[in-house]
């Protein structure tokens, strides 16, 4: 691609400090880290859909958060249109807000209680000073909450949010980001919270949205069959770090990292008489305050070698015929 | 002082109310029978208050009867130690003791909910700050303070509502913190700060109308525990001399022997309309806490209940 990438990460690192007892800190016990995202990379086109996949405490949100500059990044860089948002100040950092919106899981934490839907989707234009008169405002209400699915708008203006369903919640908070117009959303676990029921219609609203325009989504999900439907490309996150990425269906047909094949071979098959046997991994995921040598996943790996607690393997593209654009960060790949 | 207090929202959804701010205040009155009495207390007193000049008896500055007249047919009440009718002194006494407990209540409230809001919401250095000036004013005995600070100033009103306005922010200041610490942390709030939001407009729109109930039933304890604090002050003789207030109603006729003459209506009507009226404070004040707050419902010791007991007399604050 020879335009610059809608946004690109590259060695994204963000450690939380550990707390300290105060007899710790009085007899200097070194301080510690959880390293919550270690070096991750990737890139996302306009009009893309990356899914970030992973299970619960890899690092997935972190990314998420600090990316939206809600953490701060240890060292690396986020570009959005080229643009570092590393190191800006909060300032300089508001005008950008605007191209970056972020959907939370919980819809029914994310809309607060006392605002009607009109007034929590015309919120961020009064945050930016955008929109111009109040009925100019309304118009715009209107626009992004039918764009969101939510017809016809005006039936929805002015309830509160108790009075709407955890699907209308998250198509009101979708509205709310698209009414800034942004380049990027990032949608962290967008439908995991939601009945199955109403889990496919956000899903396939976000994309068509990003079909329509030329926005970029970064979907965080745990569901990989989720993001094999609907996400162009995949990256499989374990312990902080991408251990796989790659076009879609390539990832899910042809898996490379071991872990990877794991997380797949427990996703159920659409016919319940037939069985795949699950990859149980040994052991639980190792505390992100000491990452084990070498490849971070060999201590549950099924088919590691000696060298594997020696070599911290880099994302390449693996010895077997893949697509494209398909890495893993596998010695044995 | 940390007991997570549940928000509104809450309280309301669950008793399947609308989740509307005054919702909450028409489903409190509605559900607690203390609430109406306690409320019912408040208005009667304050409207007593308004119309006192134009309803009372008798002049409160020139002598109608005896000293020490006791009560009869035409003085409901019996007279002073001037031979000034107690009914009328009483109904006028409560504007200035009203207006005290009510200014000094603001100003704790500003103050209290000023450094509840900015410790909360913004913890780090701010919040340790904050906290220890809390701290350090919390464990200070407030009534020997105000009785050094109301003497060094000199007496007068104005004084009064400042004395007692600036010690009696700190524990709505500790429960407001607890309750925003809370409320920040809510993805709302979140999210409205990755929208871009500044942190005046957050604390403005979504945090202080979250806390306000909460705001609310702590102003009406303080209120009852402002009116005690001045009636106390005037009875130690630090009220200014030249206004009438319930504690300076106590005063005299402790001054002036109203004891050994007998002359119970000198004083038992006077401690009888301070107690109304604090017990009024508390009803309507402990049952809007109650309703943010379902976990007091069932213990009978709250963290309240227990700071108050010994300020309305049982404790080393008592007089």
């Amino acid at each position: 691609m020879s335009e610059t990438p809608l946004l690109e990460v590259d060695r994204l690192v963000t450690r939380y400090p550990v707390r300290r007892s105060l007899t710790g800190r009085l007899a200097r016990e070194p301080r510690l880290w959880v390293h919550a995202v270690d070096g991750v990379s990737f890139s996302l086109a306009r009009g893309e859909m990356l899914a970030l996949v992973g299970e619960s405490g890899c690092g997935k949100t972190s990314t998420a958060q600090t990316i939206l500059r809600m953490v701060d990044s240890t060292s690396g860089s986020i570009r959005l249109n080229g643009t570092d948002l590393t190191g800006l100040s909060a300032q300089r950092m508001r005008p950008l807000r605007r191209k970056l919106q972020m959907i939370y899981q919980d819809p029914y934490e994310s809309l607060d209680p006392r605002f009607r839907v009109q007034e929590a989707v015309a919120e961020p234009m009064l945050v930016h000073g955008i929109g111009g008169s109040r009925a100019e405002r309304r118009d715009l209400v209107i626009d992004a909450l039918e764009r969101a699915g939510l017809a016809p708008a005006e039936q929805f203006l002015e309830r509160y949010p108790h009075e709407l369903s955890g699907g209308q919640r998250q198509r009101v908070t979708i509205a709310a980001a698209l009414v800034l117009g942004p380049d990027l959303l990032l949608a962290d676990e967008p439908v995991s919270m939601l009945d199955v029921s109403v889990r496919a219609g956000v899903l396939s609203l976000l994309d068509g949205l990003r079909r329509d325009g030329d926005m970029g989504i970064l979907m965080i999900t745990h569901d990989l069959s989720t993001a094999a439907h609907f996400a162009d490309r995949i990256a499989v996150m374990y312990l902080g770090r991408i251990v796989e990425q790659g076009p879609a269906q390539d990832v899910v047909r042809n898996p490379q990292h071991p872990y990877t094949r794991a997380l797949l071979s427990v996703v159920p098959h659409r016919d319940p008489r037939k069985r795949s046997t699950p990859q149980i991994l040994q052991g639980e995921t190792p505390n992100p305050v000491d990452v084990p040598p070498g490849c971070r996943f060999h201590p549950r790996c099924p088919i590691a070698e000696a060298g594997c607690s020696r070599e911290d393997p880099v994302l390449r593209p693996p010895a077997a015929v893949v697509a494209a654009g398909h890495e893993a960060a596998c010695l044995l790949a | 002082m940390t007991l997570p207090l549940q928000d509104p929202q809450l309280a309301v959804d669950a008793e399947g109310q609308p989740s509307t701010r005054s919702g909450f205040f028409r489903t409190v009155l509605r559900e607690r029978k203390a609430a109406v009495v306690g409320l019912s207390i408040i208005g009667f007193f304050v409207v007593l208050s308004i119309v006192a000049p134009y309803i009372s008896p008798y002049s409160i500055t020139q002598q109608t009867c005896a000293v020490y007249a006791p009560p009869s047919g035409v003085h409901w009440l019996g007279c002073d130690d001037g031979g000034i009718d107690m009914l009328s002194l009483l109904m006028q006494g409560g504007r200035i003791s009203l207006v005290v407990g009510f200014a000094a209540t603001l100003v704790a409230m500003i103050i209290g909910g000023g450094v509840g809001i900015l410790s909360g919401y913004f913890s780090g250095w701010i919040d340790v700050g904050l906290m220890r000036i809390t701290d350090y004013l919390l464990v200070i005995p407030d009534l020997v303070l105000m009785i050094v600070i109301a003497d060094v100033w000199g007496a007068s009103l104005f004084h009064v509502i400042i004395v007692i306005g600036i010690l009696e922010w700190t524990s709505t200041a500790r429960i407001i913190r607890a309750q925003v610490m809370s409320v920040r942390e809510r993805v709302y709030v979140k999210r409205t700060r990755a929208m871009g939001a500044s942190n005046a407009r957050i604390i403005w729109k979504h945090i202080l109308p979250q806390v306000g109930p909460l705001l609310i039933a702590n102003t009406v304890l303080t209120i009852a525990i402002a009116i005690y604090l001045e009636t106390a002050l005037a009875f130690l003789g630090l009220e200014d001399p030249t206004v009438t207030t319930w504690g300076t109603i106590l005063e005299n006729a402790f001054q002036r022997t109203a004891i050994s003459s007998g002359a119970w209506w000198a004083i038992v009507p006077a401690g009888l309309v301070i107690a109304a009226v604090i017990v009024g404070c508390f009803l309507f004040g402990q049952a809007v806490e109650d309703a943010l707050n379902p976990r007091l419902k069932a213990a009978n010791l709250s963290v309240r209940r227990w700071r108050l007991r010994p300020l309305v007399g049982r404790g080393p604050d008592a007089i």
